[in-house]
């Protein structure tokens, strides 16, 4: 290579690579790219926490800075992963500690870390900032303790939806009063309460925050003081937001928001009381971002609030919206990319709230960005679904959940194969499918055919046979995860396309029909015995198929088995 | 074991020659579809249901692990209420024939029976919500609530979490009266 770039060139353009996806690719031209590429990779992306060890991790990267890993497949969030099923950090924790004395971030997504993780991490990296904790559970608020006494460059501390033991609300006083670099702390998942007066001097003496999420506990009589010493807060929530009668409370809170013309997000509202939303509205023009899934109030005060938001790009909101609530999304909010609509009565018999499928096509046919939905409603139609992906063919993401399995279209009774058919037909960009609702092999079909750049399906309840997930598994290109449960899927479409699993990050299966395993990077989660043990008709509870380069597991529990050689072998 | 039967089983092609009750023709994968059970539940469903504390009513489906794909902080969100709550919510209560007012919490209690039950105590009466209940006749009472927008609403229409966030006094009507809001 006489005429090659000096190395320290090279790195310097490799430093404007954010993408992981081009590092990799930079790293596969010649071996001396892959060299130069590896020292000066100062961040990593590990999709699945089993699919790589720590130590060939560090083998390849000797310098890195940040961690973002992911342990738990996604199904895990709907307790459909037994307790004790893995995804352990504190293997990764301890060997960077001895590798990479210098990192700076951990990102971390339903793994279970514990408080001796914790407190591991707070006394080895000394140049510790980002602490991103979501899905993730095991830990107590001494760990997080820990983390405010002794990491004194923190900058970010963010736990989303976590299980966190709530021994009580003092680890915030741990923070020490020399402690000023805080840009961001999101303590929304936690139960107990904290000292008022730590952390409103934890916020005056933290010039540089702008993202604050509080807890439930935090009544709203705090908030005035709290956001006066924060005016530059881009992103707050909000704790419970009632309180006794008190028109003081209201008038402070209407100067405080005032106050805050940088804010761009907003969430928390627990127990809205909604006489007090219209303190916010001074603060709306800016806010981009709006959650009120917590936000337990009729469609006209949400209606209200909403309204107030010309900016808005992303709303997530209780079905208490009901289709006339959206219907006014396309006149005041006409900029909105991102709806996710959650059920407020998910196990009830009847629908309590007036939300259809009208709710979904208006928002449709008015917002001409919006490229994400989540939605649960009670019933659906071909002919909506047909027309959402006539209105909107930039759709990127698309998760659909009809809350009674196998709902057929409610006015012609039949599948909803053409409706999703559609979707895949006309948003040749998605990335992201959930369906739900009375689907037969057609649909997968249609998907096969269409869905040349999606990334992750999620099926439940759907198809008749394995052609189904045969047309998935040879058809869809780009597919990295496939999830699905209860459908009549065995291991006909699975020994077919061996080849594609291992080009996909990982395949859930439960409740399905499987009874014999294709390859050896298989995992069996069943509770009852070792599938050996049982009758051979009896399909497995639960398959979790996933490329790995580390070799079995050495952490499982007793309830999982990895097949080995001898399962190839036996289907030959 | 298992292994050595089934290769033996398959040289011998005992299936051809298997006694099955069905039709010639079917085998076995498709009698496993119509076995396939969507009413899968399990222990955890249960445990769930008593720490939560609602009323566990059964749905007219059984519940599945897993469906709807729901978070379990959201169910929190909705059903639990934080221990270390704010105040209570005292609303007043009045009563058709009684001197003076009363004032309850209404957060002190899960669901409609409960209020209604500690009312009944409160006023020495009974109290019936829907109509089907003994009727309306003369004698029996019905709880009404004004709410956030000033209407008075018969009791019960609502989920409870609704009722409590929008209910601002309660006044239980003299059986005749309230004909108008309901009763058949």
């Amino acid at each position: 290579m006489a005429y090659s770039f000096p190395e320290e060139v090279l790195e310097y353009v490799f430093a404007f690579l954010s993408s992981h996806k081009d590092r990799n690719a930079v790293s596969l031209v010649c071996k001396s790219w892959y060299e130069i590429e590896r020292w000066c990779r100062r961040r990593i992306f590990i999709g699945n926490c089993y699919a790589v060890s720590p130590q060939i991790v560090i083998r390849r990267f000797p310098e890195v800075r940040a961690v973002k890993i992911k342990g738990k497949p996604h199904f895990a969030d709907f307790n459909l992963v037994p307790e004790g099923w893995g995804a352990y950090v504190y293997p990764w924790i301890s060997a960077m500690v001895r590798s990479y004395p210098w990192l700076e971030e951990i990102k971390l997504k339903r793994m279970v870390v514990t408080d001796e993780s914790l407190e591991l991490l707070s006394k080895s990296f000394k140049n510790f900032k980002v602490l991103v904790l979501s899905s993730c559970e095991g830990f107590t608020t001494d760990g997080l303790a820990s983390i405010a006494a002794n990491c004194r460059n923190l900058r970010e501390l963010d736990l989303r939806e976590c299980e966190v033991e709530d021994l009580s609300g003092h680890w915030l006083s741990h923070f020490p009063d020399n402690f000023t670099s805080l840009v961001s702390l999101n303590m929304s998942c936690l139960g107990s309460e904290v000292s008022f007066s730590a952390l409103e001097r934890l916020v005056s003496r933290c010039p540089n925050l702008r993202t604050l999420r509080l807890n439930r506990a935090v009544p709203v009589e705090k908030l005035p003081n709290l956001l006066r010493r924060a005016p530059q807060l881009v992103e707050f929530g909000t704790g419970a937001y009632s309180a006794e009668n008190q028109t003081d409370i209201f008038s402070n809170l209407v100067e405080a928001f005032s106050g805050c013309k940088h804010l761009k997000s907003l969430s928390g509202f627990w127990d809205v009381d909604p006489a007090y939303l219209p303190a916010m509205y001074y603060a709306c023009t800016g806010i981009t971002s709006l959650n009120l899934s917590n936000a337990t109030v009729q469609s006209p005060d949400l209606v209200e609030l909403i309204i107030q938001c010309p900016n808005l790009k992303c709303l997530w909101v209780l079905d208490y919206i009901e289709d006339a609530g959206l219907k006014a999304l396309p006149s005041y909010c006409k900029d909105l990319q991102e709806l996710r609509v959650f059920p407020s009565d998910p196990y009830g018999a009847e629908p309590n709230v007036s939300l259809t499928e009208q709710g979904l096509v208006t928002v449709s046919a008015g917002c001409p960005k919006l490229q994400s939905v989540l939605y649960f409603c009670r019933q659906m139609s071909n002919a909506a679904l047909i027309t959402i992906a006539r209105n909107r063919p930039n759709l990127i993401r698309f998760r659909l959940c009809i809350i009674d399995p196998q709902a057929p279209d409610y006015l012609t009774l039949e599948p909803l194969d053409t409706g999703f058919g559609a979707i895949v037909e006309h948003c040749k960009e998605l990335l992201r499918l959930s369906m739900s609702g009375l689907l037969t092999d057609r649909v997968f079909e249609y998907i096969g055919t269409h869905a040349k750049k999606l990334e992750m399906l999620s099926i439940a309840f759907a198809g008749d046979s394995d052609l189904g997930l045969h047309n998935v598994l040879s058809g869809c290109e780009s597919l990295r995860k496939l999830e699905i449960m209860d459908c009549p899927f065995g291991d006909k479409a699975l020994l077919a396309n061996a080849a594609k699993l291992e080009t996909m990050r990982s395949l859930w299966m439960s409740s399905c029909s499987v009874r014999r395993c294709p390859s050896s990077n298989v995992e069996v989660m069943d509770e009852r015995g070792h599938p050996d043990s049982r009758p051979e008709t009896c399909p497995v509870e639960k398959l979790y198929i996933y490329r790995t380069v580390a070799g079995p597991r050495v952490d499982k529990p007793n309830f999982v088995w990895t097949m080995d050689e001898d399962a190839v072998l036996r289907l030959s | 074991m298992e292994r050595a039967s089934a290769a033996y089983e398959n040289d011998l092609n005992l299936k051809a020659t298997e006694l099955r009750l069905g039709l010639p023709g079917t085998d076995e994968s498709s009698e496993k579809q119509s076995s396939r059970n969507y009413k899968r539940s399990s222990p955890e469903m249960d445990n769930s249901c008593q720490k939560d504390e609602q009323k566990c009513v059964p749905a007219s489906k059984a519940q599945v692990v897993g469906w709807p794909p729901v978070r379990s902080y959201l169910k929190n969100v909705l059903h639990q209420k934080n221990d270390s709550d704010l105040s209570g919510m005292f609303v007043k209560v009045s009563m058709d024939g009684a001197p003076y007012l009363r004032k309850i919490d209404i957060k002190v209690y899960k669901n409609y029976p409960d209020l209604l039950k500690a009312l009944e105590n409160m006023f020495k009466c009974s109290i019936g919500v829907y109509s089907e209940r003994e009727g309306c006749n003369g004698s029996d009472f019905s709880p009404t609530y004004e709410d956030k927008d000033g209407d008075w609403m018969l009791v019960g229409d609502v989920p409870w979490d609704m009722f409590i966030t929008s209910c601002k006094r309660l006044r239980i009507m003299k059986g005749s009266e309230a004909k108008g809001l309901g009763c058949l």
